[in-house]
């Protein structure tokens, strides 16, 4: 039977060195709940915590009601995916997938028709009798995936398992991944450093960063209201403006540096005069006659659409940004611009971000850090 | 917080199992050495009486220069022949290649002794050729006893060490390294003094560090060919031999000498090393090239040459073992007399051989396992001070090693003296430090994930290392102990202090027949060892499935 795992300010630390400072999370029964962050935001360690490979130093992890900080790992009945595979090379693709069987002292008739479904649902049935050793990339992790669900285990673990593959691999596992998940109904607790992985699968994304979790929420929540700069910034591109807020009769404004200024309807306890970050993100401007002005410096032409890199005067932008970008929809573009040419563009005020000046959290009504 | 709790599993109860085993058969032991070579022999109580009485007469102090002197020739005599084989062989094509290595490697695995042994019957004052030449030429042989014969018996035995160490970091050099260097206007003996000397420096100095200890070890050689040469382990056996029923103090003081000496060279041959040591791997190794003319000929001549000195011990060995003899001459005429008579005299001998290296290896591979596991995965600082415990039997001389044992278990409630218990101890601490560098080796290729997934789908930490890890390891560990098994058959110098009559091995025989003037049987013995030895060599081969050995 599958689990909700509650994660009730855990603590990890090695040595003197923390890790993981005070970490909570709920993960709902039957859900896809994906850790993403960059490498060292502790999003492994903490997997490993949940796994039992990693002691927990504070706090619980509960598998629905019951505390299993003590229970070893080999009795947790979890299903784990390797970022290695991690396949037993002297087992055949069929003794692998039997190993937890086995242990489990399931009866013969029964682990063949466990196994036969099994191989079926992630299509290597005829790989069954061969050695590991010659299959390729994705077939071992279709072996690893089959080998950990086939055990029914309440929860299952996945440590960036796609990431040895080559690209057209991942995506092609990725479907598969999240269809047998869907069959099954597994508890599934994913890690990932591909945010465009991450907003493919899953149902919830917590993004962490230096053990903290900065926000968790369904993917078109992460990336369309981000609850702080950091989300913003790592999860897709955005490009950051200084900003003020005005309170005016009509309603309230967010102006530029340049002194343009955007009526916002959905900002929440802002005050006149505070300053803020504007958070646009490249595929948020259109080309307008009133807008920010700006240069353009460099152009990436992308099929698709038109990736212009942008030059404004200093005093408008959050300093320490690596590029600030528009792209163009070629789909309904009229003129494709040349470097050096001058645009105006316009923020979309229904999509763009508003933030506190200190970056830490949204400035828009009913943004919410944890959904 | 809570605080992380002791967890008290297998691998606890191994590391604590593994710290008593060490204590009582390596610490407590070498500190009864010090300690008995730190007493005087008639007070009893702590003095350097020994060590002043070492260094006071010639007769004593000069064996460990003699034994300096000789273990540097060998060495370096070793270095050149060895490195000069390995270049040749890999750099340019030589016919026979693969029976010019297993040659050499039968060479270097057949037992010591039995070099000696044969370059008597074949040198010696009634040998062969002393004979052949004095009567046909009317010329004097050179001296094959002392100096030269050990150095000449314990080059040709030891080079080859230096020839599989040289040759395998030659293979681990990517060619386009050397090509470089020709693009940069190098080429010949420059190159292979500026690109590809210093590449292989570091394993030439391991290499060299091997054949310096096991020359300076070396009890059965300078034994038996030495006469008035003596040397330090000669020194020390006849000295415990002759102290027997007194005192052994003097003895152990000159066996805590030694160690001294073996542990300095030691320290600084790793601190050199680890000045200088990097990693290497070739996607794309050195092509053979085909010589031509005179230096091709020249080249095979020598090779074949060196190949024919190192395997004419083994040959005479066997054809004088099936030599009628009458007494301790030979006579015109075969028999296979020589084989009945140990058959029925020495029977226990053979059957020990067997047993005590047979259990022993077993010890090593199955403690040797779970010792690597323990030291490589559940690293802590005790696993770390185990770690570095396994290395003492590296640098401990097997006759030191035979006394050290001697003095630690002589007594109630340790009892060992005598038994076969104490011999197979003896080739367990010799041998145990390869098996686990090799399993620690085989460990670290081994994912931890691996490990992980099992442990993931319901298998105890206990039953992942039996049904997995250990699974993923024997094949590596077992090629390994087949080496290993060699090496116990043909162990003399810590057995010959260590035996008795009933648990005399076959190395032991083939020493007092020898000893005895019995040649004939003697022969026959060496002859039994020789093949045993060929036979594991080649079931190594099919085990280990390459072609490379290193030990």
């Amino acid at each position: 039977m599958s689990v909700a795992i509650h994660i009730e300010d855990v603590v990890k630390c090695y040595d003197k060195l923390t890790i993981i400072p005070d970490l909570s999370a709920n993960v709902k029964n039957g859900e896809f709940f994906t850790l993403l962050g960059p490498s060292g935001c502790g999003k492994t360690t903490l997997l490993r915590m949940i796994a039992g490979f990693n002691s927990i130093e504070g706090g619980f992890i509960k598998f629905d009601q019951e505390v299993i900080n003590d229970i070893p790992t080999h009795k947790r009945n979890i299903g784990m995916v390797f970022q290695s595979y991690a396949i037993f090379p002297h087992l055949t693709v069929r003794e692998n997938v039997e190993y937890g069987l086995k242990l489990r002292n399931v009866s013969k008739e029964e682990m063949k028709k466990k196994v036969d479904h099994i191989l079926k649902v992630v299509k290597i049935e005829e790989y069954q009798d061969r050695l590991p050793e010659r299959l390729s990339g994705g077939q071992q992790q279709r072996v690893a995936l089959a080998r950990a669900i086939v055990i029914h285990p309440s929860v299952l673990l996945m440590d960036e398992p796609l990431s040895n593959l080559d690209a057209k691999l991942r995506v092609e596992m990725r479907s598969a991944i999240r269809e047998v998940q869907n069959q099954v109904g597994i508890t599934t607790v994913y890690v990932t450093h591909d945010q465009e992985e991450a907003l493919a699968i899953s149902d919830r994304i917590a993004v962490m960063q230096s053990g903290v979790i900065q926000q968790i929420g369904k993917p078109e929540s992460i990336y369309t209201r981000p609850f702080n700069v950091f989300v913003s910034t790592f999860i897709g591109h955005s490009n950051l403006f200084v900003g003020k807020v005005k309170l005016a009769s009509d309603g309230n404004y967010v102006v530029f540096n340049d002194n343009y200024q955007i009526k916002m309807d959905n900002l929440a306890d802002v005050t006149d005069d505070q300053e803020v970050v504007i958070s646009v993100r490249p595929e948020e401007f259109s080309l307008q006659n009133d807008g920010v002005q700006c240069k353009i410096s460099s152009r990436v032409f992308l099929g698709k659409y038109v990736n212009y890199t942008l030059e404004f005067a200093k005093s408008m932008l959050v300093p320490g940004q690596p590029s600030i970008e528009f792209s163009q929809d070629l789909g309904h573009a009229e003129k494709i611009y040349e470097v050096g040419d001058t645009i105006t563009l316009r923020p979309n005020k229904a999509k763009i971000n508003i933030f506190t000046a200190d970056q830490s959290s949204s400035l828009i009504k009913d943004v919410k850090q944890y959904e | 917080m809570n605080k992380k709790k002791f967890q008290w599993d297998f691998w606890t109860g191994i590391t604590i199992l593994s710290v008593v085993v060490f204590t009582i058969f390596l610490i407590y032991p070498l500190f009864s050495l010090f300690m008995s070579g730190f007493q005087d022999a008639t007070t009893g109580k702590l003095s350097m009486e020994n060590f002043t009485r070492f260094f006071a007469r010639k007769y004593y102090y000069q064996s460990l220069i003699n034994s300096m002197w000789v273990t540097t020739c060998v060495t370096i005599l070793s270095i050149v022949i060895g490195t000069a084989l390995a270049y040749f062989m890999t750099a340019f094509k030589v016919k026979f290649k693969r029976s010019v290595e297993i040659l050499v490697i039968i060479s270097m695995l057949s037992p010591p002794f039995i070099g000696a042994y044969s370059w008597i019957l074949l040198g010696g004052r009634s040998g062969v050729l002393t004979k052949f030449f004095s009567e046909l030429f009317h010329m004097e042989w050179p001296a094959i006893y002392g100096f030269s014969g050990i150095l000449l018996v314990l080059t040709l035995k030891l080079y080859p060490f230096i020839y599989l160490y040289v040759s395998g970091a030659l293979k681990k050099i990517d060619s386009s390294l050397i090509e470089a260097a020709e693009s940069l206007g190098c080429s010949g003996a420059k190159k292979v003094a500026t690109v590809i000397m210093p590449l292989v420096m570091p394993t030439l100095m391991a290499g060299a560090l091997m054949v310096f200890m096991n020359a300076l070890a070396d009890f059965g050689t300078p034994m038996l060919i030495g006469e008035g040469f003596n040397v330090m382990p000669v020194m020390i056996y006849s000295e415990f031999i002759n102290e027997v029923g007194g005192q052994a103090n003097f003895a152990a003081a000159m066996a805590v000498l030694m160690v001294i000496l073996t542990t300095v060279i030691f320290l600084v041959q790793k601190y050199v090393i680890s000045k200088k040591s990097f990693t290497m791997s070739s996607l794309r190794p050195m092509r053979a090239k085909q010589l031509t003319g005179v230096k091709n000929i020249a080249m095979h001549a020598g090779i074949y040459f060196l190949v024919v000195l190192s395997i004419i011990p083994q040959i005479t060995v066997m054809y004088t073992s099936f030599l009628k003899t009458n007494g301790s001459m030979f006579v015109k005429g075969y028999s296979l007399e020589s084989y009945r008579t140990i058959f029925e005299n020495l029977g226990t001998a053979i059957t020990n051989t067997y047993v005590y290296s047979l259990i022993a290896i077993f010890v090593i591979v199955f403690f040797g396992m779970l010792v690597a596991y323990i030291t490589t995965r559940r690293k802590s600082w005790l696993t770390d001070m185990i770690d570095t415990l396994t290395m003492f039997p590296y640098i401990i001389p097997g006759s030191v090693l035979g006394i050290t044992l001697l003095l630690a278990f002589n007594d109630d409630p340790m009892l060992l003296s005598g038994t076969a218990a104490i011999i197979i101890i003896s080739l367990v601490i010799r041998r145990l430090p390869y098996t686990l560098r090799s399993s620690s080796a085989i460990l670290y290729q081994i994912s931890p994930s691996v490990e992980e997934a099992s442990i993931s789908l319901g298998a105890s930490p206990l039953k992942t290392f039996f049904k997995i890890t250990a699974v993923m390891m024997i094949p590596g560990v077992l090629s390994g102990a087949i080496l290993s098994w060699i090496t116990c058959i043909s162990e003399l110098s810590s057995s010959v202090i260590l035996y008795t009559g009933e648990t005399k091995t076959m190395s032991v025989a083939i020493y007092t027949e020898v000893i005895r003037v019995s040649y004939g049987t003697a022969a026959a013995l060496s002859t039994i060892l020789t093949i045993t030895t060929i036979a594991a060599l080649l079931l190594f081969f099919r085990v280990s499935g390459n072609k490379d050995i290193s030990l």
